[in-house]
């Protein structure tokens, strides 16, 4: 039993991260329709980012700030440079793109970072803040699980009830119509890159403190997980990426625990196989028929 | 207050305009009447921005507006009604109207927010309703209203007619003269020459991307073509 609660901690700790990572995949998807390969990079670049900083000797509040502007200003720059001028191409145009920048910023993190792993500066105290029996909650814990979601529910509020929050959700349903309310769509789209960006280096950091090595292909595995944490929960759906995440992490974690460790990306995809024949718009997807 | 001159516009190989040359002027219900295809939509998308013409011009009050983005145009005061409503489904009804007021500050819309309650007093009822759950009246309803939030000089409808029972196209058009009488320019596209020629001022007749006829509404309801072609007399 203690096990069992001490892998849903765990879990729940995994899980965040993906969240964070699925919620910039799909709220690019629920704008542009894109699939943003490049995304889990810049979780990396999050991670590195915090990984200077605090090599640095810039305290983790501050470290954790910078590891969620520069990701930001990446996202604003690839979308910008990369996707913007394919905006009236076929989908398909696009979607090579992104794997082109995803591949461009792995092999620029070799090229300038070493493909060596390196070693996670461990700012905080290994000490559990919540003990219950057998069963512990460790500082890093603690922290990934109430910051993630702290975000969310910044992200939720932001998305409810601001002026851009309304009109992304506005450019998400009707783009031409969007339009027609006077939205400058690039401008809202932006915006959509860069809060994605920024939950996806926060990310990064939480990982770093978490699983204390970080390499430049670290986005790969992650960033895929976290694309089918998007699809189960959903793809374009907020809060769908936020249950999909956790579904992912507590998935991985209870059979790593119970299973063998080697099952664990087996899992992953075989939940993507699952969603697919099952319910394939995703557990808060409603089936869309395609207009003509 | 607007004059489209020598306009064509393209959809990928289809010469979908050829040439066409109209005017709006101040005050005025103009109508663009034709069958399906005739291009009667593809007219309004140009002069939104959504499509860019390959030729011509758009002047509204002495500036060329064709080469500018939706959101510009919007800036200047043309506000869209789409043809089939496209009201945001997700949202609720006051949501999609508070989009309508977009890019106006702060509390700058709350006498428009009025006004269109007044007119649409079931928009009131039904405000925190999602709109998609609202019936193909009340979503027509709701699309005028989300277009007045930004306060226009120039309010192009596309179709508003279109697939809604005669009582209520009655009802929809009162009130479409009724925002006129206000002061709003309107240019009003339709299928329905009948009740279009009513409340409009000046016709055109669009024949497959070329102006067949122009003239005042009346002489239009009373011209022999007219009333074999569009108006089933």
């Amino acid at each position: 039993m203690s096990q069992l609660l001490q892998q849903l901690v765990n879990g729940l700790s995994l899980g965040s991260i993906y969240a964070l990572i699925a919620l910039g995949y799909t709220m690019v998807y629920g704008i542009i329709r894109l699939i943003n390969f490049a995304h889990g990079d810049i979780y990396m670049v999050g991670a590195f980012v915090g990984y200077f900083a605090l090599r640095g000797g810039l305290p983790l509040p501050f470290a954790f700030f910078l590891a969620m502007i520069i990701p930001a200003l990446f996202g604003l720059v690839i979308e910008f440079f990369a996707y913007r001028p394919l905006r009236n191409a076929p989908r398909i145009a696009a979607l090579i793109t992104a794997i082109g920048v995803s591949l461009f910023l792995e092999n620029l993190g070799i090229l300038v970072l070493s493909p060596d792993p390196r070693p996670f500066p461990q700012v905080l105290p290994d000490k559990s803040i919540i003990s219950y029996g057998d069963v512990n909650v460790s500082l890093t814990q603690f922290l990934m699980i109430v910051i993630t979601l702290a975000l969310m529910v910044l992200l939720t509020l932001f998305v409810h009830y601001t002026k851009t929050g309304k009109a992304m959700r506005a450019v998400s349903q009707d783009r031409e119509a969007a339009q027609l309310m006077g939205i400058n769509i690039n401008r809202i789209i932006s915006v959509t890159f860069v809060i994605g960006s920024a939950l996806a280096g926060a990310a990064g950091v939480l990982v770093g403190l978490y699983i204390p090595r970080i390499e430049p292909l670290m986005g790969v595995m992650y960033g895929l997980k976290a694309f089918v944490a998007a699809v189960i929960g959903g793809i374009g759906i907020i809060p769908g990426a936020m249950l999909g995440g956790v579904l992912m992490g507590l998935a991985e974690t209870l059979v790593t625990g119970f299973l063998a460790s080697t099952w664990r990306d087996a899992i992953a995809f075989g939940l993507l196989i699952l969603i697919l024949l099952i319910k394939p718009s995703g557990i808060f997807g409603t089936s869309s028929r395609t207009k003509v | 207050m607007l004059t489209v001159e020598n306009l064509h516009v393209y959809y990928g190989a289809i010469h979908a305009i050829q040439g066409i040359s109209f005017s709006v002027r101040q005050g005025e219900i103009v109508t663009l009447i034709g069958a399906n295809g005739a291009g009667k939509s593809t007219i309004l998308k140009t002069i939104s921005g959504l499509l860019r013409p390959r030729g011509g011009k758009i002047i509204l009050e002495g500036e060329e507006i064709s080469t500018l983005a939706p959101h510009q145009i919007v800036a200047r005061g043309i506000s869209q009604v789409p043809e089939g409503r496209r009201v945001f489904p997700e949202l609720s009804v006051m949501e999609n109207l508070e989009l309508g007021a977009y890019q106006r500050k702060g509390k700058e819309h709350m006498d428009e927010l009025k006004r269109v309650f007044t007119l649409f007093p079931r928009l009131k009822e039904r405000r925190n309703q999602r709109a998609g759950t609202l019936s193909g009246g009340e979503q027509q309803m709701l699309a005028i209203g989300r277009g007045l939030m930004a306060k226009p000089r120039l309010l192009l409808l596309d179709e508003p007619s279109m697939g809604l029972a005669p009582l209520l196209v009655k009802e929809i058009f009162s009130i479409i003269r009724e925002i006129n009488a206000a002061g709003t320019t309107i240019l009003l596209v339709e299928q329905n020459a009948n009740m279009a020629l009513s409340i409009a001022q000046t016709g055109y007749v669009l024949e497959t991307g070329e102006i067949a006829l122009s003239g005042p509404a009346g002489e239009l309801t009373r011209n022999e073509e007219v009333r074999k072609a569009y108006l089933g007399l």
